[in-house]
């Protein structure tokens, strides 16, 4: 990987390690050899090894790799939950600074997650309007008048195919897991950052509504222009959605670049193995190799 | 033509909810599996795939309950058992069932090993400890699970291993149906494929002789299972031959299936994924036409009229649309 000395990104070109050259493109977020180690001594456990990403404004991009790799590691670390040992992020340029709550809370504004499993995401004591109303709030609309809310919200269920008038006055666990999922799209939509984190947002609901979220990631991320990070352990998710795929194996990237040179030939045996493991259709699936 | 091992005709169940309304969740499904072949049950959430794996091994615990049809296991009319007759006599023996979150089900104070005594001395108490000892091992080594699993605690075992242990208990008495219902779903793909791999290994061995495998994913059921079914709102609206059903699918709810699928292969990238707009229709009061009627694209105003029926096409295949196949084709060909 190329060393540079422009971590603030005004050179996206010289910048970018994998090649695909987005030039225009601002760069959004920017690691550099971030670490992190769990324990001491003998029982040091690197679980992030020396990570280094550029992610550009609109891009969507995917960690892979299996359970234990780190993935959920380095997605902690970039929101900002865990600190991490070694290494800088830099947001928007600036090297990014959570030392104090509240400079978390401007942060979090700016990146936002969508989790796996939707059923433990919510508060159960918050009806949905409160859920959708903290999100209101928290991008400052809180002196808003009541009906100017109600729009809002109504016009963020809309956009995920929810009836605003049917959640209204219903609690998370009355929804099945598609619609709570679609939910915490609305929840995304309606906070706009320029950061969503989705770590395996589709592996616990079925294929169809995994069809519908998808698309509805896509097409905020049209909307809004936000970047989008996949972490996921289904290469052909990836494949699906990327245009930057990151394979990550004991803390560390082994290959990156773009679906088609990564998934399609891949170098590495790892990034092979990953490939193997998905049930294919059209090509036949090799089940020896396990 | 192989000899049926199960056989289900016109299988009616329902749920009676709290408020006394009736759920028909199943609903006149009929199906034969021959010796040596697997069926695969696609569908979304909530459209009775667990529902009618519960029913076929007559199952029945409230809310469930049997309303009509009957159901064969090689030879065997289990129809009316009760359900603590169907436990000690039917489960283990004539028909093995993996749940879905099965890997939690296992005892975490208990040795794997005793987990297997309490299940084969539950069938027969006078079973020795070491014989059950020696079943077990030849069991696990068969399936290509390392006999030390067995002195473990399932705390110890990792998820995949602990789903494959419980697949190797579930077949120790010698099943001849094996119904796994998303035994996969929560696994990473790794462990995902080596839980495939021990399922067609059971197969091959001929340790069971036929297979029902319930699951979303079309990829994974066109690599598994020879049959597939499709189920939408407790009917059997599709059923053929695995290749035909995910290559050529016929009803518009299958095709739909077909159009989310995801896989890492060339020239699939960024290809619009088809999502099937709506939901399923509440089963407590069913459409009376045809049920996907309110979600199909290519309604027309006949489908929401009667209930529609299954027409057979070829030897072996039948699908539910008022439809001709030939109309199917024309519609679809149009579509594109």
């Amino acid at each position: 990987m190329p060393t540079n000395n422009d971590p603030v990104g005004n050179n996206p070109v010289g910048n970018n390690p994998v090649g695909n050259n987005p030039v225009g493109k601002k760069l959004c977020l920017s690691v550099k050899g971030l670490t992190k180690e769990f324990g001491f001594g003998r029982q040091k456990n690197v679980a992030v090894n020396k990570v280094d990403m550029d992610l550009y404004e609109g891009e969507v991009v995917s960690i892979v790799g299996e359970s234990g790799s780190g993935k959920t590691t380095l997605s902690k670390m970039l929101l900002g939950l865990i600190n991490s040992t070694e290494g800088d992020i830099y947001f928007q340029g600036k090297k990014r600074d959570i030392s104090s709550y509240s400079k978390k809370q401007e942060y979090w504004k700016n990146i936002q997650a969508i989790f796996q499993d939707p059923f433990s995401s919510y508060n159960i004591f918050n009806k949905i309007d409160a859920v959708l109303l903290d999100c209101i709030n928290m991008r400052g609309g809180r002196r808003l008048p009541q009906a100017k809310k109600v729009e809002m919200m109504t016009e963020a269920c809309s956009f995920v195919n929810l009836k605003y008038e049917e959640m209204t006055n219903k609690y998370p666990f009355e929804l099945s897991g598609g619609q709570m999922q679609r939910l915490m799209i609305a929840r995304i939509f309606l906070l706009k950052p320029k950061i969503l984190l989705a770590d395996e947002p589709t592996s616990m609901i079925d294929a169809c509504s995994r069809a519908t979220i998808l698309d509805m990631l896509m097409k905020l991320r049209d909307e809004t222009g936000m970047t989008l990070i996949f972490i996921t352990h289904d290469i052909g998710l990836a494949y699906y959605v990327s245009d930057q795929v990151f394979i990550m194996e004991h803390g560390k990237f082994v290959e990156s670049g773009s679906p088609d040179d990564v998934i399609l030939h891949p170098r590495e045996p790892y990034t092979k193995r990953l490939i193997n493991d998905v049930p294919k259709i059209y090509e036949e699936w090799d089940l020896t190799t396990v | 033509m192989g000899k049926v091992i199960l056989e289900v005709n016109e299988l009616t169940t329902k749920y009676i909810t709290r408020f006394g309304e009736d759920v028909y969740a199943v609903d006149h499904v009929s199906l034969k599996v021959e010796e040596g072949k697997s069926l695969g049950i696609a569908g979304e959430s909530g459209c009775g795939k667990s529902t009618l794996a519960l029913s076929l091994m007559g199952y029945y615990f409230p809310p469930l309950h049997y309303t009509s049809g009957e159901i064969i296991i090689d030879g065997h009319n289990i129809t009316g058992m009760k359900p603590d007759d169907v436990r000690k006599s039917i489960l283990g023996t004539e028909i093995a069932y993996i749940p879905q979150a099965a890997m939690n089900a296992l005892n975490p104070t208990q040795k794997v090993i005793n987990i297997i005594e309490d299940v084969v001395q539950a069938h027969d108490p006078s079973k020795k400890k070491k014989d059950i000892y020696d079943l077990a091992r030849a069991g696990f080594e068969k399936l290509g699970l390392p006999a030390d699993v067995l002195q473990r605690y399932p705390v110890e075992l990792s998820g995949g291993m602990k789903q494959r242990t419980v697949i190797a208990i579930s077949v120790i008495l010698g099943p001849k149906v094996l119904i796994a219902d998303e035994p996969s779903s929560a696994l990473d793909v790794t462990s995902q494929k080596m839980v495939i791999k021990m399922l067609r290994n059971l197969m091959d061995n001929g340790m069971i002789k036929a297979m029902i495998f319930i699951t979303h994913e079309l990829p994974l059921l066109y690599n598994v299972t020879t049959d597939i079914m499709v189920m939408y709102a407790g009917q059997i609206v599709e059923k053929g031959a695995a290749k035909e059903t995910v290559f050529d699918p016929l009803h518009p709810y299958a095709k739909g299936l077909m159009g989310s699928i995801i896989v890492p292969e060339a020239g699939l990238r960024g290809v619009k994924l088809t999502a099937i707009p709506g939901v399923p229709p509440n089963l407590k009061k069913p459409p009376s036409g045809c049920r996907f009627a309110e979600r199909c694209k290519y309604v027309h105003p006949e489908c929401k009229a009667s209930s529609v029926g299954v027409t057979t096409v070829g030897d072996n295949r039948t699908y539910r649309c008022i439809l001709s196949e030939k109309e199917l084709r024309e519609v679809y060909k149009n579509a594109n």
